[in-house]
């Protein structure tokens, strides 16, 4: 079977493959937060910056996740559309002026501010959807689930998240024999048919999966709790990596980061940075 | 006498779904350091027994017990599965669904880690572990890199970072192929000299366990015991054919020959047999009366013919190549190998599922290529392992009705080609019952008959018999038989060396990609080099036959098979 990886681990030499998967995890959340909070362009501007900083030298190369870059860059591309659609003078709400390029029709004017704040959304997106790919492609699977109970996040839950990585590619196998076999019972999915037969037949393929998947899950939690599964509050990791003086060095600068960009951002009371008035 | 550590007093469970009771009056001790095997056909209560022992049973699986169990002097019902993992450590059969753990080295932690070991202490214990099975420079490696073979070693380390003093295997054979099989029987032996662990093993495949011995033998039938006794005493009596279990085969080959077994003889392991002349003389003699016997057999019209075949899933690596032969009508042919060797994907390319980078796969003179899985479909039928991959109707009547309502075949026409097929498979009575009412080997002859139904001209089965203990595994072979006599074209998957034997006359053997032989199944497992090349086993019948000074192994084991087909069935 082919391999059909989206978005997976991606197992490279680099400065942040080697920081903690807590570390990693805190450095998204808090990056995460920082960039959802502001408007404000000037940190907004820092903050791509440092992105494309952090992507460089994670060796992680735009070819390795090009696949979901354009998935996100459509997405990103029908958000603009759909704010544009429906609010084209928030804009101009938002700084208080009004510079009109370009009259389209009806009430959708081009209007510079509006362009300005398409812009600063872009860049918000883009700050945290390249960090969140980072993170999926340089954090090793195994570590998953010990960086969220380190944080707090329960260690049933986390694990769940592991076992789910763990299965993914068996369900697939399984799903790909499925349908061959179902296939060779004239079971067609190559899109001929119509949208319900096709529907129909996803079923004949689906129950079956579904049937073994909950087999295998009984055998999972059998051999989970025969192993001593859920005994005590807590467990160890044998995964789990010791902190360094670099993940201290990354939690330190994103949580200054986070400090920076929320004084910047509330000094003057307002969210925006509005170089009109 | 020493305290048993595991000892079952006229003990009694009853599953909470079921009417009747899974185990009756089972007493059984098991000592420290013992061997034992637990043998017994499926619905025996062989495995219920483990699932006892290892508490998943009443924890996981309630139900009304009677009676006492003690494990390492504790009642069993009173403790709790945590605290029983620290006694028994249990291997599953599916190598697969038990590891948990993303890499090898998290795996064998994994019972550790819910210790809360430290995790210095815990890496040091699991270098020690994996060095004791032999997995020590696999720490690093995802499961889906590892043969079968490896991952019954990840298990095994995964259940010794605990110092278990029984350790539990529940059918470890079922997956594995003959010398992996024969390994992990070896390995067992060796985890147990080393730790000293009471070894239960729960199998129906007794002549790959007696591999290596086993101090007793306890067998199972209908929820009770029917004999516990040393592997001598059992091989020597005839309890086991009675209660469906099979013998080793150079014990029924000795019987056949009018050798007595008695526990004098050894006939706990081939090697080990103390055969006199006198029942040398009489081995020989039985095989020079067979021989005459042997017939040759003449090959019908030519069906299907593959030249040159080669295929990978990247350009750079190949996973099958040189592959050549021809298959003629009304053959019933074994494609034998290790897992991994390239048979199921020699029968993808048959089927069409993928599509070969070079050579011709010829139907009738006609080459394949071009045609769609479902064309191809009308004249070759392909039959998963596990039944429960391919049925998607919960009743039995639509499940084969399904190929022909999609090839839109009108309905009186239909009605008649599914009566025709039910009665060919002998489901005709069950036609409108559920799926779900059927049992295992049941739900087999339903997918082959939701295959025959489309009147393939050649049908490929992978795995057909596999995990089935000898009653349904006969009842499912006998049935392909029965359907082979019938005209059909049978093409098997296996790397079940008494199926391909017993019931194929030819074999192709597959070894990394590459085709190795297409021979008699007999001389297959009588050429040692081919036996290495392809990681299968010789049969007991080959070593018996050279004890007894047979010039000719392959030709003996062809009497055997021979004579069973004619005489025993």
């Amino acid at each position: 079977m082919a391999k059909i990886a989206i978005l997976s681990y991606i197992k490279r030499n680099s400065l942040v493959h080697e920081l903690t998967g807590t570390t990693k995890l805190i450095f998204f959340l808090a990056w995460s937060v920082a960039s959802m909070v502001t408007y404000d362009t000037r940190v907004l501007v820092c903050m791509l910056l440092v992105s494309a900083v952090v992507f460089k030298i994670s060796r992680i190369r735009v070819r390795d996740i090009s696949v979901v870059l354009g998935l996100a860059a459509v997405f990103l591309l029908l958000n603009n559309l759909f704010v544009y659609l429906f609010a084209p003078e928030y804009g101009v709400e938002l700084y208080e002026s009004r510079t009109v390029l370009l009259t389209i029709a009806g009430p959708y004017t081009i209007t510079l501010q509006q362009l300005f704040y398409h812009l600063n959304m872009t860049m918000k997106v883009i700050c945290v959807v390249s960090v969140a790919l980072l993170f999926i492609a340089c954090t090793d699977p195994s570590e998953f689930a010990a960086s969220l109970s380190s944080i707090g996040v329960s260690y049933r839950i986390g694990y769940s998240v592991s076992l789910a990585l763990r299965y993914i590619p068996d369900v697939q196998r399984e799903y790909h024999n499925i349908s061959q076999a179902q296939q060779a019972r004239g079971i067609d999915l190559s899109g001929k048919d119509k949208v319900f037969t096709r529907l129909k037949n996803s079923v004949a393929i689906l129950l079956p999966l579904v049937l073994s998947s909950l087999n295998r899950i009984e055998t999972v939690s059998n051999a989970m709790e025969l192993r001593g599964f859920g005994k005590n509050k807590k467990r160890t990791w044998y995964a789990k990596r010791k902190m360094q003086r670099n993940d201290w060095l990354a939690i330190g600068f994103v949580l200054t980061v986070l400090v920076v960009d929320m004084v910047v951002t509330f000094w003057d009371g307002n969210r925006f940075y509005n170089p009109f008035v | 006498m020493a305290t048993p550590v595991i000892s079952f007093q006229d003990y009694g469970f009853q599953y909470m779904a079921q009417a009747e009771p899974t185990l009756r009056h089972i007493n059984l001790d098991i000592y420290p350091g013992e061997k034992v095997l637990i043998a017994g056909t499926s619905g025996s209560g062989k495995s219920t027994v483990g699932n006892c022992i290892n508490g998943l049973i009443p924890f996981a699986y309630p139900g009304k017990s009677s009676g006492r169990l003690l494990v390492d002097g504790r009642e069993a019902g009173e403790s709790s599965i945590f605290e029983l993992s620290h006694v028994v450590g249990t291997v599953l059969q599916d190598t697969d669904g038990q590891f948990i753990g993303l890499t090898v080295g998290e795996d064998i932690a994994f019972a550790a880690e819910n210790d809360c070991m430290p995790q210095e202490e815990m890496k040091q214990l699991v270098d020690r572990v994996s060095g004791l099975v032999d997995i020590d420079h696999h720490l690093e490696y995802a499961p889906y890199e590892l043969s079968g073979g490896q991952k019954q070693r990840v298990s095994l380390a995964g259940v010794m970072v605990e110092a278990v003093k029984v350790l539990l295997f529940d059918e470890p054979l079922a997956n594995l192929d003959p010398a992996a099989g024969r390994t992990t029987i070896e390995l067992i032996d060796m985890v147990h000299e080393r730790t000293g662990a009471a070894v239960l093993i729960i199998e129906h495949r007794l002549e790959d366990v007696l591999w290596r011995r086993m101090d007793r033998i306890i067998l199972m039938d209908e929820g009770a015991i029917v004999a516990d006794l040393p592997t001598e005493k059992l091989l020597a009596g005839e309890q086991l054919l009675q209660h469906g279990i099979r013998e080793p085969l150079y014990l029924t080959a000795l019987r056949y020959a009018g050798v007595e077994i008695t526990e004098a003889l050894h006939p706990e392991h081939v090697e080990k047999l103390a055969l006199t002349r006198e029942d040398k003389e009489k081995v020989r003699g039985w095989y020079h009366t067979q021989k005459a016997g042997i017939r040759r057999e003449q090959h019908g019209q030519e069906l299907l013919r593959i030249t040159d075949l080669k295929f990978g899933y990247t350009a750079e690596k190949v996973t099958l190549q040189d592959v050549n032969f021809t298959i003629h009508k009304g053959e019933m042919v074994s494609i034998v190998g290790r897992n991994g060797a390239g048979k199921s994907t020699l029968a993808k390319l048959i089927c069409g599922f993928e599509q070969p980078v070079s050579g011709s796969i010829l139907m009738e003179g006609r080459d394949l290529k071009g045609d769609t899985i479902k064309e191809r479909a009308a004249r070759i039928g392909y039959v998963m392992q596990n039944p429960n991959q391919m049925i998607s109707k919960p009743m039995i009547w639509d499940e084969v009705e399904m190929a022909l309502v999609l090839s839109g075949m009108p309905k009186e026409e239909r009605t008649a080609r599914v009566e025709e097929t039910l009665r060919i498979c002998g489901l005709y009575p069950f036609r409108n019952w559920p799926v779900s009412a059927l049992s295992f080997g049941q739900k087999k002859r339903v997918t082959i008959a939701s295959i025959l139904v489309q009147r393939p001209q050649i049908i490929i089965l992978d795995e057909p018999t596999a995990g089935q203990d000898y009653h349904h595994y006969t009842e499912i072979m006998d049935f392909l038989k029965e359907l082979n006599g019938k005209g059909y074209t049978i093409l098997m998957i296996t790397h079940d060396m008494h199926l391909m034997l017993e019931y194929t006359k030819r074999a192709i053997v597959f070894s990394e990609g590459r085709m190795l032989a297409d021979t008699t199944a007999a001389h297959v497992l009588n050429d040692p080099q081919l036996v290495q090349e392809a990681n299968l086993k010789e049969t007991s019948l080959y070593m018996l036959s050279l004890a007894c000074g047979i010039e000719e192994p392959q030709v003996f084991t062809e009497c055997f098979i021979g004579y069973e087909q004619k005489e025993v069935r």
